[in-house]
């Protein structure tokens, strides 16, 4: 497995771009990747720091408690919200049903989508004209639908949602029912285009939550950057950023459709940004594109272009900042929204180093609206959503696509450095039920003590070889064979590390062998804390997203395995391709959505 | 049960009897052997027997009432040692020696151990090992402790003092969780005695802690692991949220103390991590996790009450602490944590009783033998593994079978929330201090009159010498640690002396002094008898009261109570008196002599007088100067032959002697005879009259009943009456109304 990314260059990103001047970047950048694009492109690149996933940073086991009144579960981070200056999410929450249903159809994609073609792509939120035809397995979606309205009944909120917007059940929109939406697209486009809106009422729309531009020369020249005839829509660059415990999710939004007109306005420093971002794979030593995870032709708040999905290191974040600050990026006047910890942890690093006011968001929150928009613009006419058939028998098990069209209720299993869990009920409608700290980092971390390796894919590469009956006490290894009178197998893990007791098989493990172990362990408690939240919550689909899934198909199949094998197959484990990437996507959802407001 | 030991254990002067057995071996967490063992017990009993006066015409002087003897009396005890798997061949050396008769066939065993050990076992014993599941043992052990030991379960509080917290014994004991951490976890939900199910598990337990830690940091053993742990510094390793979301976690109202990420920076710092900080950041991710899936199944099941067993925890603060802080954590305070004292032989107990099955040691009530358990270790997290070794390696547990089953009173209001004592001295440092002062100054008194109670024994100064050093360092123990059997109370003080001076076969030290002072008192009753009936209606009854007062400060040499009395409900009382009489009178007695004589019975004649009828409680066996059941019978039987009014209702049964199944100076409500309990609901008693310190002020002051009650005592000591608010041999008059 190739480790060192940054192949000669040894500069990481930050520091490639440091220093020189506008004209001199692609120079930097081509020293720092050369040659890496293809590795990065297929999602198997190494990187120094950490492969590491992050996700819901307060998560952990920490707020696990903290069901709040209004929220019903997120008490940390409502409390978080309001201290740091936004309205929105209280004001959004303790909404009444009725409201739910009003904003439940937009996100059905009703209001843009006038024409039956559109009507028959799945997009609640249409990819434009150029969206893929009903995806290679959406056929079986309506078989799956009818599969899984059944299991709605348990969450109240979620089917009289779904029973109102007729969409869910039959993929057809209802009578468009526009709402006032800020995001249009003019005549040319039409209102076709648009990436919906929530039609907040006018008290629930979100507020800015930072000063703006208002300097009377910034906001001639922001009026400049925008598009000519538009008035709502930000200033590229379009940026998402997810700041995690241990990985950074950016996603850029490339704009394709540049006319000549706004080539010649496009700023200097800005078309920059452009070419490095999508001319380059890697990014200094850390930085990661994940090309494969690309979204072509999408059309966002109505420009037409393509989604790209960059990660790096948390503890690159200053650098990135360095980065920022030398690249005068606060001339671009773009607001930067950013979620997770970090986004609190590096404002003020951000304000003082780069002169750039981040607007901070909800990571659960943009979680879930990043993960319900990529869902519905579908992956390059692929389904984004999948799960495994025949989970318990590892001959027959495949992944298999599944249409997440009428999601509610779900069990969301965010698996970052920590471990979020929420029951989402609806699009606005959710709890944080628990969390765990036995995450993505915990495997990471022990597997860097264990066995002396650094990245994630190492980590995972010596997991792949190994052989965790080594390390763990069976059933079998106490009591000879099953334990009937619990219905234990004999092949079911005991004890994990149980084994390691005894000085002897300490001696002979290999490393190998412990990576599998750390990765059985941790996969398994998430499974087995998951179980029980879907139990508790009386749900019956489990999603699990975040990073830690990713390049990890062991880690999906016991997932797999252990909801259909422990819920005598009642539980269904769904998994994203866009794994770790929707909290970036929420955060960049929430910029299109604040310029709305304006 | 010296032979057990093999040279590690206290030496007992019972041998076990000819009946030693069934025994069963209980193995878990791979490194402890827990014996049990059933044995008959040989005891000195004293003995009350009325003289045969039909050859006599009348009664001499000074002779006594009746005579005393001293019998060897055969009980049941059931044995529980632990010890380190090491001393296995030992320990089967001796139950060969001592404990199998010939035939027994099958030796019941039970833990992973039986599968290891099942050979040698068999070769050695010549007897076929019996197998019992683990579980199944573990939950019918359980169930045994929480219904026969009171103060079995406690709560750990770390920072509070004391750590421990006792559960008072819950009648009801179902439904419970039971979480068992050995090498993995079991989650089991108890319905019943023989109703349970295995709801959950997981494979992050004891062995996880042990076998990853002794990877990270090389420490072998599973205390040095604690140990290092109880040192470590968790947030080096752990990834904290004031990690991520670096100083905002205050402005979020975050707490940034709380984990987001275990272990998460060991894969981002590149950095060594002390061994310490690695165990303390283990000892939390598995203990978080483990009270995390607790209660997520005790929701699921809405149960509020989860026990915790299994080697991770036993006795162990700093595992108890951690999970502890992780129910509540996850539970919001929801669910409670409990512990049990006597974790340890869940197993060997719960194999016991499943080989004793046809016996059905569960139709008996059991008490613990403060005198034969080694208590529960304090080891604070300071304590180094050697210090603790004392714990781990050797460790005892006695059970005396009663004769006869105890159950509540009908009477209390609300079982559940019964205690019966009064001042916790667990909780209270200053009255802890002085009563361990003031038992160890009185016990060169009791250690006389042992000697002076057995003047033909040779032995018996070598024997109260014994009892004086085992008494005096269980006394240094509980200094020490007050929660080693519980909560520490007056009553366990001198529940714990009985059951010393027993050990030591001083069965009855008083039993002279009650003779002589019965003897006493008997020739005065007629007398005192006359002078009341010669009072006035209103007068007679200030004078009854006052002779049942008075009765109970004589044995300390009081002349006179002092005025006023400190509780004094003495007018209600009277005005009570003055209404229609009680249908029937619960009376639980207290000294021998004077007191019962002259103070309670001219008491229970007016209220048989009254149209009251009387159930007069004794105690079962003998305790200090107590009157016990068997002396108020012969007391009873003269009276009756001095006093038509006694005569006739003893004839009648209007007047009934029970037994209270107590040895003790002091009176638990809830663990009373079953007899007593089955009279009292069908004479439909609406009067309870508790008489004496140990009874109506060290237990039951605060009781609440159901019917009216009266509680009796002069305060005999200085330092108690002050903390009341009054002086020496103050009076407690409380009568009390239960309210509608």
């Amino acid at each position: 497995m190739l480790k060192l990314v940054g192949g000669g260059g040894g500069q990481d990103w930050a520091c490639s771009v440091a220093g020189t001047s506008l004209g001199g970047e692609e120079a930097a950048f081509e020293v720092a990747r050369p040659g890496d694009r293809g590795k990065a492109g297929g999602g198997s690149p190494g990187w120094g720091c950490a492969g590491i996933p992050d996700s819901a940073p307060g998560a952990g086991v920490l707020q696990a408690g903290a069901v709040g009144p209004a929220r019903g579960g997120q008490g940390a981070e409502e409390v978080g919200e309001s201290a740091g200056g936004g309205v929105e999410r209280r004001v959004r929450h303790p909404q009444a049903p009725a409201l739910r249903l009003l904003n439940r159809k937009p996100q059905g994609g009703s209001g843009e989508i006038k024409t039956p073609e559109n009507d028959l792509q799945r997009g609640r939120l249409s990819r434009g004209p150029r969206a893929a035809p009903p995806a290679p397995g959406m056929g079986d979606r309506s078989g799956q639908q009818e599969r899984s309205v059944p299991h709605s009944p348990g969450a109240p909120v979620g089917t009289s949602a779904a029973a109102v917007n007729g969409l869910l059940h039959n993929g057809f929109h209802p009578p468009p029912v526009q709402p006032p939406h800020v995001c249009s697209r003019g005549p040319v486009g039409g209102s076709d285009a648009a990436p919906q809106r929530l039609p907040l009422l006018p008290e629930l729309q979100p507020q800015p939550l930072l000063p703006q531009h208002d300097s009377p020369a910034k906001k001639c020249r922001l009026r400049r950057r925008m598009d000519s005839g538009r008035k709502n829509r930000p200033p590229f660059p379009w940026f998402g950023m997810d700041i995690g415990g241990t990985l950074v999710k950016l996603v850029y939004f490339e704009p394709k459709d540049i006319t000549a007109e706004e080539e010649q306005e496009e700023v200097e420093n800005l078309k920059s940004i452009r070419k490095y971002l999508t001319s380059n794979t890697a990014y200094g030593k850390t930085g990661i594109r994940d090309v494969h995870l690309e979204l072509k032709n999408l059309t966002m708040c109505g420009r037409k272009g393509n989604l790209h999905f960059i990660r790096f290191p948390s503890c690159a974040m200053h650098r990135f900042i360095q980065m920022g600050s030398e690249k005068n990026f606060s001339s671009l006047h773009t607001t930067l929204c950013a979620t997770g910890g970090g986004a609190f942890k590096f404002e003020e690093d951000f304000r003082m180093i780069a002169d750039l006011q981040l607007h901070k968001l909800d990571e659960l929150d943009c979680l879930i609206q990043g993960l319900l928009y990529v869902d519905s613009v579908g992956f390059n006419g692929k389904p984004e959503c999948y799960y495994f058939e025949n989970p318990t028998n590892p001959e027959l098990c495949q992944k298999k696509p599944y249409c997440l069209d009428n999601p509610y209720p779900m069990l969301l299993v965010n698996m970052g450095s920590g471990v979020s869990i929420l029951a989402v009920y609806s699009k606005d409608n959710y709890k944080r039920v628990t969390g765990t700290s036995l995450g993505g980092g915990t495997f990471l971390g022990l597997c860097c003590l264990l066995t002396g390796c650094e990245t994630f894919e190492e980590a995972l590469e010596m997991a792949a070889k190994g052989d965790s009956t080594n390390v763990d006490k069976l059933v079998k290894d106490i009591y000879g064979g099953d334990y009937e009178r619990f219905g234990l197998q004999g092949s079911a893990v005991a004890s994990s590390f149980g084994n390691m007791m005894s000085k002897e098989k300490r001696d002979s493990i290999s490393k190998e062998d412990l990576a599998r172990a750390t990765l059985v362990t941790i996969t398994n408690n998430i499974g087995s804390i998951a179980r029980m939240c879907a139990l508790n919550e009386n749900i019956d689909r489990v999603v699990f997203v975040g990073n830690f899934l990713r390049i990890n198909m062991v880690s999906m199949k016991l997932l797999a395995y252990a909801m259909d094998f422990w819920s005598k197959g009642q539980l269904k484990a769904l998994f994203l391709e866009h794994e770790g990437y929707f909290g970036a996507v929420g955060a960049l959802l929430e910029l299109f959505k604040m310029t709305d407001d304006k | 049960p010296d032979g057990c030991s093999v040279g590690h254990g206290p030496p007992g002067p019972l041998c076990p009897g000819p009946e030693s057995c069934p025994v069963c071996v209980s193995f878990a967490g791979g490194s402890l052997t827990k014996l049990a063992y059933y044995s008959t017990v040989q005891h000195k009993v004293a003995k009350v027997r009325s003289f045969d006066h039909s050859g006599k015409d009348t009664e001499r002087e000074h002779e006594p009432p009746y005579e005393i003897s001293v019998q060897e009396e055969i009980t049941a005890r059931l044995h529980f040692i632990k010890f380190e798997n090491t001393y296995i061949e030992a320990c089967l050396d001796f139950i060969k020696d001592h404990l199998v008769n010939t035939e027994t066939k099958v030796i019941q065993a039970t833990g992973g151990g039986a599968y290891k050990f099942k050979d040698l076992i068999e070769e050695k014993l010549r007897l076929k090992v019996d197998k019992e599941d683990v579980m199944t043992c573990l939950i019918k052990g359980c169930n045994f402790v929480l219904k026969n030991i009171p103060h079995e379960a406690f709560v750990y509080q770390k920072d509070s003092d004391p750590e421990f917290r006792f559960q008072t014994n819950h009648p009801h004991i179902f439904p419970y969780l039971l979480v068992n951490i050995g090498s993995g976890v079991s989650i089991v939900k108890v319905e019943t005695e023989d109703r349970f199910e295995w709801v959950g598990g997981s494979s992050i337990g004891g062995g996880t802690f042990w076998g990853l830690g002794a990877l990270l940091t090389k420490t072998k053993k599973f205390d040095e692991l604690l140990h290092l742990a109880s040192r470590g510094q968790h947030s080096n390793v752990d990834m904290l949220v004031r990690d991520v979301y670096g100083g905002a976690h205050q402005t979020l109202g975050l707490s940034g103390n709380l984990i987001a990420s275990s272990f998460g920076k060991s894969a981002t710092a590149d950095q060594e991590f002390s061994k310490e900080d690695m165990a303390k950041s283990l000892l939390h991710m598995i203990s978080n996790d483990i009270g995390q899936l607790a209660c997520l199944h005790a929701r699921l099941h809405s149960l509020d009450r989860v026990y915790f067993g299994g080697f991770f925890i036993r006795g162990h603060p700093v595992t108890m602490r951690t999970i502890t802080y992780s129910i509540n954590f996850f539970s919001k305070g929801e669910v409670q944590a409990l512990f049990l004292r006597h974790e340890g032989y869940l197993g060997a107990i719960g194999a016991f009783l499943k080989g004793a099955e046809q016996d059905n040691p569960n139709q008996y009530s059991w008490g613990e033998n403060y005198a034969g358990s080694s208590g529960l270790m304090s080891a604070s997290p300071e304590l180094g593994p050697a210090q603790r070794a004392r714990s781990g390696t050797f460790d005892l547990l006695e059970m005396d079978r009663l004769e006869r089953p105890l159950v509540n009173l009908p009477l209390l209001l609300d079982p559940p929330s019964y205690v019966p004592d009064t001042v916790d001295l667990t909780d209270d440092a200053l009255a802890r201090k002085y009563w361990l002062t003031c038992f160890e100054e009185a016990l060169d008194g009791v250690v006389k009159r042992a000697v002076a109670s057995q003047p033909d024994s040779v032995d018996a100064a070598e024997r109260a010498e014994k009892f004086r050093q085992k008494y005096w360092n269980k006394l240094q123990t509980l200094r020490q640690q007050p929660f080693a059997y519980g909560t520490l109370t007056v009553r366990s003080l001198l529940d714990t002396r009985e059951h010393c001076l027993n050990e030591f076969n001083f069965p009855d030290p008083y039993s002279k002094v009650k003779q002589r002072e019965n003897g006493v008192a008997l020739r005065c009753f007629p007398g005192v008898v006359r002078s009341l009936d010669a009072l006035g209606w209103e007068e007679r009854q200030l004078a009854l009261v006052k002779g049942l007062l008075a009765g109970n400060v004589f044995d300390w040499g009081a002349k006179a109570v002092s005025e006023p009395w400190l509780v004094d409900s003495y007018s209600e009382w009277l005005q009570r008196l003055k209404g229609p009489p009680h249908k029937c009178a619960l009376i639980f007695a207290d000294n021998s002599g004077i007191d019962i004589i002259l103070g309670v019975f001219p008491f229970v004649r007016e209220l048989l007088l009254r149209g009251t009828e009387v159930i007069l409680a004794c105690n079962s066996g003998p305790a200090l100067n107590d009157v016990t059941h068997s002396e108020s019978l012969i007391v009873a039987e003269r009276i009756a032959g001095m006093d038509p009014v006694v005569h006739s209702a003893l004839r009648e049964e209007r007047l009934l002697l029970v037994q209270t199944g107590s040895s003790s100076p002091c009176l638990d409500l809830s663990r009373l005879d079953k007899g007593l309990a089955a009279l009292v609901r069908e004479r439909g008693a609406d009067l309870v009259v508790i008489e004496g310190m140990g009874r109506a002020v060290h237990t039951n002051y605060h009781a609440a009943l159901r019917c009216e009650s009266l509680k009796l005592a002069v305060i005999k000591n200085a330092w108690l009456a002050e903390r009341l608010g009054g002086r020496l041999f103050s009076v407690i008059f409380k009568y009390e109304v239960p309210a509608e």
